[in-house]
């Protein structure tokens, strides 16, 4: 929500505010006529971009006014991501660009690592540096040892010169952080993942059911506009949720579960299914496996028995199962998207796998479509060579169903053990803040803390180029070029990215960096394109287009390769499981040892006087890497702790105050945050936006401003299935005397 | 013609897109905007409804802001668009006392700012930025004299009210509920 803090502040002011006489003058230089800006009545020029602020990936295009300057991005009509309208994050994008925190030049290290000591180098000087070491690394470890750490676009082009040095250790926090649980959930159902954006058909769906997912606060656009066109077309829609989300204000049913008890509710709705026979009967019996099993899993999960787990009242379970049932096939149970809270993550991903899957809906209209993702070549290089090890050698036999490698698992094999005979020894990290983004923050430093080499490839000094032997800046996704975009989505379809301006200050492209560090290892060979307009005019005239075409376009839709959108009557379908069913009891998790039906565990509640850590985002806002972006810090400038009244009455907390919050590790915040004071919350957590609280002073507008859920996140509760980090078991309790504690800022 | 807008509160998420893309559009200064979000939570847990409304000035038929202003500065555009002439404006602020909406804000360089309904765009035939950036759909804009604009084909079909109708200024921007 944007505040009127300014306006108010200066309104107060009155009059004396207005007094400035150059002020007017300047008014009047830039308004002409009434209240047309300059920019808006004479010719500009536009080029096309794909969004970067999320990973949404919006196509839009980018407008300059006559002084050749940044001055708004507007969508794509042919977009399928997003129909011609940015989302606040994607519209707010010049601010990226304009922040005069950024990186501005090379750096590299200089003091004792953390500390923070650096001096400006040349990009010669820098590439140096790391191949030296990268070398020195291979010769004494072995190229393996390196690994990266990627969550942006710019990863294509450093994981292809890790690949090309000898290493497959690319891991990117979003999934072993984040959608892993549901991807793995998901592929030992249907035998294929959602990936992103998410094949659910919200648009033509009769029910969506949200458990934990905050459609609308977490701003995905595409399904924000197709949850819109579904409230419009009468869509039902049921939230499960302990907070009372935007969504759960435009639904139907709010469900206001006690957390950590979802999968009680989940089990209960497939006994309600299976007993009253709302399945459905002919697509379970022609593309289901295991249906007599999974009855008999789950014969005693009754909503009576669920009602004393989740307080969600057996005739609420009964009617919103007949709800979906109603609806189906044109139902969808979300998988969500940030789903590493418990533990237990990948079974209860497969527990609203086999919902969706006894209501028909997967390969259904108003379901989950069949996504295509355009097929472009890659660039001719020469064979990667094999490496001997990867990430997975320091887990023998664990996490093999996990398909990407753990952002985790690669920091906790850098900590040397003497049960392990070779640990990490470098780490390149590119876009992504591990500080903020990994949980434990004190494991993640003790990491860094043994490595040979870290470089960080950033556009801001986010909290951890701090702890960089060397920093190098990328410059902003408006000015540069990237791989086109491929999908997947209803059509196949490309965008491109394109640079709107020269890189600002001594900042560059991802793809330089990489080609250049490529020619100091003696790689140069993967990079043979010398500039990447070259690169992409001979992909893109492999399928038909050109850079020239793209140029003019920015998106270009292609028809489908693979058949229709959605299962027709009586299609014979294989699905890629062992069985070639859609697996109600998994087969490849009964090989590995794992329950093949999912069942319920209680996990842990707070200890009196603690209140459990829920965390989420804000519309305005992608995790920690925009909160100093000048045009979103200006929408939401810190988050606050949202404080159930009762709660509040106890602690006798007050609408706006300042506390401290402490784990129940004895981990403090290191900043205060504002409470606000709500019904939205349940009396037993309490909420806040993630990714606020930032330490690093370099971001100065957002520096010591909320609170970091991340380093209240210390107790992670591993999935053993595929290793996700569970963040959702933390408790937290209020220090209401800020005196007591340091101060900071 | 008789410019109007409606915002659908079922729709709106708050997601703040129409401040951001109007500052854009406008080259609003950071730091100040000319709409804003209002989100208004009833209830107790677990028996809650929440309104969420995109806000802005709301073009009233009957505007204090017109009839206080001592230069003329504010004044009525074609459609009854309420809009300000900065190089009239002396900056004394009697309009923002006046505004029952809160919507004008004073412009560092020396006048008072609000919406206009971006008429820049509005006569290259264009709605307004924040209706057209809306990721939910839910901002309607339009001319009420003609039936079959937008906004008067979903005022014609939803319920609907304006904020603070007791002020008498006849304000034409209206909530869908």
């Amino acid at each position: 929500m944007t505040t009127r803090r300014n306006f108010i502040k200066i309104s107060a002011a009155g009059a004396g505010a207005l007094a400035i006489g150059t002020g007017a003058l300047n008014a009047m230089k830039w308004i002409s006529s009434d209240t047309m800006p300059d920019s808006v009545k004479n010719n500009f020029t536009r080029t096309p971009t794909y969004c970067e602020i999320c990973f949404w990936k919006c196509a839009g295009w980018v407008y300059k006014n006559k002084k050749g300057d940044i001055w708004k991005i507007t969508g794509n009509d042919e977009d399928q991501n997003c129909h011609g309208r940015l989302c606040p994050r994607g519209t707010g994008g010049p601010g990226m660009y304009y922040d005069d925190d950024r990186l501005k030049t090379p750096l590299i290290r200089t003091g004792e690592r953390g500390r923070q000591t650096f001096r400006e180098a040349s990009w010669d000087e820098a590439f140096t540096y790391i191949a030296d070491k990268m070398k020195a690394i291979a010769r004494e470890h072995g190229p393996e040892c390196v690994a990266l750490f990627t969550h942006g676009s710019g990863g294509k082009y450093f994981g292809d010169l890790l690949q090309a040095y000898g290493s497959s250790n690319i891991a990117a926090p979003s999934y072993a952080q984040c959608r892993g649980p549901r991807e793995v959930g998901f592929m030992a159902t249907f035998g294929e993942g959602l990936e992103s954006p998410e094949p659910t058909d919200i648009r033509d769906t009769r029910c969506l059911v949200l458990i934990g997912s905050h459609i609308g606060e977490n701003m995905h656009n595409g399904q924000v506009q197709e949850m819109s066109d579904a409230i419009d077309k009468g869509a039902v829609i049921i939230t499960v949720d302990p907070r009372f989300s935007t969504a759960a204000g435009k639904s139907k049913y709010w469900l206001p579960i006690k957390p950590a008890t979802d999968m009680a509710l989940l089990l209960s709705w497939i006994h309600v299914i299976i007993n009253e026979e709302y399945y459905d009967k002919k697509y379970v019996e022609k593309y289901t496996y295991g249906f007599k099993e999974l009855a008999e899993a789950v014969r005693n999960y009754t909503p009576e028995w669920a009602y004393g787990i989740t307080t969600i009242a057996p005739d609420v379970i009964r009617k919103t199962a007949k709800e979906m049932a109603d609806a189906a096939p044109a139902v969808i149970v979300h998988p969500g998207r940030h789903v590493t809270w418990y533990g237990d993550d990948t079974q209860r991903s497969r527990a609203i796998a086999i919902l969706n899957a006894l209501l028909g809906s997967w390969g259904r209209r108003g379901g989950f479509f069949r996504p295509e993702t355009f097929e472009l070549p890659s660039y001719p290089h020469p064979e990667f060579p094999e490496p001997k090890r990867t990430w997975r050698t320091a887990y023998p036999g664990k996490y093999v169903l996990a398909d990407l490698a753990l952002a985790n698992g690669i920091c906790d094999a850098t900590i040397p053990v003497t049960t392990r005979d070779c640990s990490f020894k470098g780490w390149i990290v590119n876009g992504t803040n591990l500080i903020e983004t990994l949980p434990n923050q004190k494991n993640t430093i003790e990491a860094i803390q043994n490595l040979d080499l870290m470089v960080v490839i950033d556009t801001m000094p986010m909290e951890i180029t701090g702890w960089a032997d060397v920093v190098l800046p990328e410059c902003t996704y408006l000015e540069r070029y990237d791989s086109v975009r491929t999908g997947p989505h209803r059509l196949p379809q490309i965008a491109l990215r394109m640079p709107a301006a020269e890189p600002k200050y001594n900042s560059k492209p991802a793809y330089w960096m990489a080609r250049q560090l490529a020619i100091k290892m003696g790689l140069e060979a993967y990079f043979p394109f010398e500039n990447q307009e070259d690169l992409l005019d001979w992909q893109l005239k492999q399928v038909g287009s050109s850079l020239e075409e793209m140029k003019r376009i920015g998106v270009k839709t292609f028809p489908r390769q693979y058949g229709e959108l959605y299962f027709s009557d009586d299609e014979e379908v294989e699905f890629f499981t062992n069985t070639g069913k859609i697996e109600l009891y998994s087969t490849s998790f009964a090989n590995e040892g794992f329950d093949p039906v999912p069942v319920y565990t209680a996990h842990p509640e707070p200890p009196p006087g603690y209140y459990r850590l829920i965390y989420g985002r804000a519309p305005m806002h992608t995790f920690s890497r925009t909160s100093n972006n000048p045009n979103l810090h200006d929408l939401m400038d810190e988050n606050t702790l949202w404080v159930n009244p009762k709660v509040a009455k106890e602690w006798s907390l007050m609408n706006g105050q300042q506390v401290y919050l402490e784990n129940q590790d004895g981990v403090k915040s290191q900043f205060p945050i504002k409470v606000r004071v709500t019904e939205r919350i349940r009396w037993d957590s309490v909420y806040m936006v993630h990714g606020f609280g930032h330490a690093e002073k370099r971001l100065t507008r957002t520096y010591g401003r909320g609170a970091s859920d991340t380093k209240l996140i210390t107790k992670v509760m591993i999935d053993p299935i595929m290793g996700g980090t569970g963040m959702r078991g933390n408790f937290v309790t209020f220090i209401t005397n800020p005196g007591e504690t340091e101060v900071a800022s | 013609m008789r410019y109007a807008m409606a915002v659908d509160t079922k729709k709106c998420v708050g997601c703040s897109d129409c401040v951001v893309a109007c500052q854009t559009e406008n080259n609003v200064p950071i730091g100040y905007c000319r709409d804003w979000i209002v989100e208004v939570t009833d209830g107790t847990y677990p028996q809650l409804e929440t309104e969420i409304r995109s806000e802005r000035c709301n073009h009233c038929i009957n505007a204090p802001c017109v009839r206080c202003c001592p230069t003329g500065a504010s004044h009525f555009a074609d459609g009854g668009i309420v809009l300000v002439k900065p190089n009239k404006c002396i900056g004394c602020g009697a309009c923002i006392a006046s505004c029952p909406y809160d919507a004008r804000y004073p412009n560092p360089d020396g006048y008072v700012d609000k919406c206009t309904f971006c008429i820049h765009r509005l006569e290259k035939g264009l709605n307004p930025a924040c209706a057209e950036v809306c990721p939910t759909k839910c901002i309607y804009f339009g001319d009420l004299e003609d039936p079959n604009s937008p906004v008067s084909l979903i005022l014609k079909k939803r319920k609907y009210k304006s904020l603070i109708p007791e002020a008498g200024t006849r304000p034409q921007l209206f909530f869908l509920i």
